[in-house]
């Protein structure tokens, strides 16, 4: 792969294809085992970031890395900051820092505190910080991960400015829509080596996606009706009222879920959809009542309703769905600690337990070396597909998916839907919120926009397009 | 396959092998700044600290400790830190003495009463602190270390004023003595059938066998029950242990109350077994190195064990250095050097750790 001064170049695959290693490598933070990087023209050898960055390349990563407690201006000079005698020279720096901020169109104010700033201009912090360094090679790993659509479009722009000033810029992402907006070149690696490398204007996302998963796209679709008389789950008003007493999160929440079929709950994130689940699961407080095969489970603890046998796949799985630094057969209990196969009575089974975390890894295809993995080391998409396994292992009448599909890559979307379907199919009742339009459309059998905590609207999803529904959610139709 | 298991076994004794050789390094180099041979003060060290008597006396020191290191170590392993260690023993044992002196019972009996007074009274004195953390949000840091003060001024107020025995004509304000039916048995006779020989102020305290008992049950409750699944999933990762339907509030309070239990046994081993009475010359400080020595043993029931041991050892050992001519505080610099390095050393093992598994995972997904 060759990255030339002045453009964008990005860096597509799926999770754990390698694109973290080649970044890894061009950052000093792993060595290769082959091969050589050149540097306009001449070898080089890193060591450790330090080299890199003496070879003008320089880093954005996906985690910020500066101190809140300190301004732009010293968290941009930290680390290198300019001597007069003994103390740090701020005039040099500040007059610096301003002129750079000015040439690349990355305006911010040097003597405002980090604390105060939002994520975009945290990360036009960074930037800042990395061309402070003297970078002309930048690398940006995953970048709009963390942004809001504006801030996307304000990165972007920002990009096109350091761009025009003559950087190479690398481009690390997974999501193809930004990638064909902004880079000029594409490389595609896949399973650790580069299946392709294209001009951005000659592909469409599509292909791009064939490309790194090396066959045709998974559809989200689901085949007839498998829906069954049984009532799974029926709530009725269900509201949270908020602890100032101004607008309930969620207000007079109905609807019914039969067995054997999948609501979708559309709406733009932050409209009560993350507050709905909580009710449902019983992490929040609720008034109007929830029941579950008939039977209202309002006084029921959490433990007690998954105990009765609803699943849930979690938004952020890291967070609320794993123990990032215990083995996966520990992670394999959780959540069902009071129950076979990993408990007899109160005490552990820890044989039982490891056995049943290698079916799960086989039958979900999770690419680890063993149930004493730690679940940090797996990628993003091999986690998932480990939270689906253990969640359909009890075989939940209910299953409650949070964005199931949210930040894996596309094999491992494929194969959760698939198993989504399959549990349809037996008869499971799912409710399933997404911000992936496609994802609600195809896998939904019913829609419910939800819009500032109310359900404002029930379509069809087979005559629904996602525009339709994209503008049911603004509350523009 | 095989070679997986090398590696295994080569980091788990990486951290405490780099630990042991940089916290030496550290130690002799306080020595030397005292311009004295580290060599010696080791050998010294050694000499005395392996006889006999020292080595009885290592247990003593050590039993406490290991006691109050599982208590702090119930709260590490759910995500708390008791502080308060040291006030609830203190109160334990007050309370356990005071009342156990009151009657006679028979001699199992009337020792197990005590110890579930002093488990009673520090598991209450701790739920203070879980109480106000669930109900008020009030960190339990900050709330158990004023309950320290708070029990060491009730427990000086209690004894000078409410509980000491004026019977006595002693200077040393004591609780009465408790009856022999509530004094546990030194293991001198046990250790005599061993072969061992009377040592002058040797003796091992009974409690000794308490704390072993507790440590065992500590190990299976933690690792092998769903109680202890619960309590180590609330300290990893809090959020997905409420999704996972762990009650946090009840958690929480359950351990800080089980915690000030089993703290408010780690006086009991000189009182039981030695004063057989509270007075003012009771120990300081338990609670506090307690704190170190459960860090050092990674909340892990053998490595606590071995981490007492070690205090033990090093305070006993240490009072040989005045005879050379080096300050027996010294025995703090090593204390605080071991702890340090190994806390370290277990961290960057821990990240190497990881780094080994991507790379591991990596060659798994290529092949």
């Amino acid at each position: 792969m060759s990255v030339q001064a002045g453009t964008v170049h990005a860096l597509v695959g799926e999770n754990g294809a390698g694109k973290s290693t080649v970044m890894k490598i061009l950052y000093g933070m792993q060595r290769p085992d082959s091969g050589e990087i050149l540097v306009n023209g001449t070898a080089v050898h890193f060591k450790n970031p330090n080299d890199a960055i003496a070879a003008s390349i320089g880093m954005v990563h996906q985690h910020f890395m500066l101190a809140d407690n300190f301004t732009v201006l010293e968290n941009v000079i930290l680390g290198s900051e300019p001597k007069k005698g003994i103390s740090i020279d701020f005039v040099a720096a500040r007059a610096k820092v301003v002129a750079m901020a000015e040439q690349y169109g990355l305006e911010i104010d040097p003597d405002i505190l980090v604390e105060e700033l939002g994520v975009g201009q945290r990360q036009r912090v960074e930037i800042l910080k990395v061309l402070y360094r003297g970078a002309r090679i930048l690398i940006f790993d995953e970048p709009t991960a963390v942004l809001v659509p504006q801030e996307v479009d304000d990165l972007f722009s920002a990009l096109e400015g350091l761009r025009a000033q003559g950087m190479a810029i690398i481009f690390i992402s997974h999501k193809l829509d930004e990638v064909l907006r902004v880079a000029d070149d594409v490389t595609v690696v896949r399973a650790g080596s580069t299946v392709a490398e294209v001009k951005s204007k000659d592909v469409t996302a599509r292909q791009l996606a064939e490309l790194m998963v090396g066959s045709e796209l998974p559809q989200p679709s689901t085949h007839g009706v498998t829906r069954r008389d049984q009532i799974t789950l029926a709530l009725k008003d269900v509201s949270i009222p908020t602890s100032t007493g101004s607008r309930d999160l969620i207000s007079h929440i109905s609807f019914d879920l039969h067995a054997g079929e999948v609501v979708g709950i559309a709406g733009v994130e932050g409209n009560g959809q993350a507050e709905l689940v909580e009710a449902i699961l019983g992490l929040r407080e609720y008034t109007g009542s929830i029941s579950f095969n008939s039977a209202t489970i309002d006084h029921m603890s959490v433990a007690h309703r998954h105990d009765l046998g609803i699943g849930f796949i979690p938004e952020d799985r890291q967070r609320q769905g794993l123990m990032m630094d215990s083995p996966l057969w520990e992670n394999r209990i959780l959540g069902h600690q009071r129950s076979a196969p990993v408990m007899r009575g109160f005490i552990l089974d820890k044989k039982a337990t490891i056995a049943d975390t290698t079916r799960i890894m086989q039958e979900f295809d999770v690419r680890a070396p063993g149930p004493q993995t730690l679940a940090t080391a797996l990628s993003g998409g091999n986690q998932q597909k480990f939270i689906v396994g253990r969640e359909m292992s009890k075989a939940p009448a209910l299953l409650v998916a949070s964005h199931p599909t949210r930040g894996v890559d596309v094999g491992a979307q494929g194969a959760i839907w698939e198993e989504l379907r399959r549990a349809r199919e037996k008869g499971m009742a799912i409710v399933l919120i997404s911000a992936d339009l496609e994802e609600l459309i195809g896998m939904s059998d019913r829609l419910l926009v939800m819009l500032r905590g109310v359900i404002t609207a029930e379509l069809d999803p087979a005559k629904t397009t996602p525009e339709q529904l994209g503008s049911a959610m603004t509350g523009a139709a | 396959m095989k070679k997986l298991k090398l590696s295994t076994f080569l980091l788990a004794i990486a951290a405490p092998l780099a630990a042991a050789v940089v916290s030496i390094i550290i130690s002799s180099l306080a020595v030397l700044a005292t311009k004295k041979s580290p060599m010696d003060a080791y050998r010294t060290m050694w000499d005395f600290g392996t006889t006999s008597a020292s080595l009885m006396q290592m247990l003593n020191t050590a039993t406490p400790y290991y006691i109050a290191a599982i208590a702090i170590a119930i709260t590490f392993r759910a995500g708390l830190f008791n502080i308060g260690v040291e006030g609830q023993l203190r109160l334990g044992a007050l309370f356990g003495a005071y009342i156990g002196a009151l009657f006679v019972l028979p001699p199992v009996l009337h020792i197990l009463v005590i110890m579930v007074i002093a488990m009673s009274v520090g598991g209450l004195w701790a739920s203070i602190a879980g109480y106000l953390k669930v109900k008020r949000g009030v960190s339990e840091v900050i709330s158990t270390i004023m309950l320290n003060a708070l029990a060491g001024g009730l427990s000086s107020y209690l004894l000078a004023n409410r509980f000491a025995d004026l019977t006595t004509s002693s200077n040393n304000l004591s609780t009465k003595e408790i009856p022999a039916s509530g004094q546990f048995p030194n293991l001198m006779p046990l250790l005599n059938k061993l072969g061992v020989e009377d040592q002058p102020g040797g003796g091992v305290y009974g409690m000794l066998l308490v704390a072993v008992v507790l440590g065992v049950t500590f190990w299976f409750v933690v690792n092998r029950t769903r109680f202890g699944f619960e309590l180590r999933a609330s300290g990893i990762n809090p959020i997905a242990a409420r999704v996972s339907g762990v009650n946090s509030k009840r958690m929480t309070f359950v351990a800080l109350a089980l915690s000030g239990a089993v703290a408010g046994l780690a006086g009991l081993p000189a009182v039981l077994g030695d004063t057989h009475a509270f007075n003012m010359g009771f120990r300081t400080g338990i609670g506090f190195s307690a704190i170190a020595v459960a860090l050092l043993g990674r909340n892990n029931a053998v490595g606590m064990a071995i981490s007492a041991l070690l205090f033990g050892f090093l305070e006993v050992s240490s009072r040989s250095l005045e005879l050379i001519d080096i300050a027996p505080e010294t025995y703090v610099i090593m204390q605080g050097s071991i702890l340090l390095s190994s806390v370290i050393a277990y961290e960057v093992v821990r990240r190497y750790k990881i780094t080994l598994q991507s790379k591991e995972l990596a060659k798994a997904v290529e092949a």
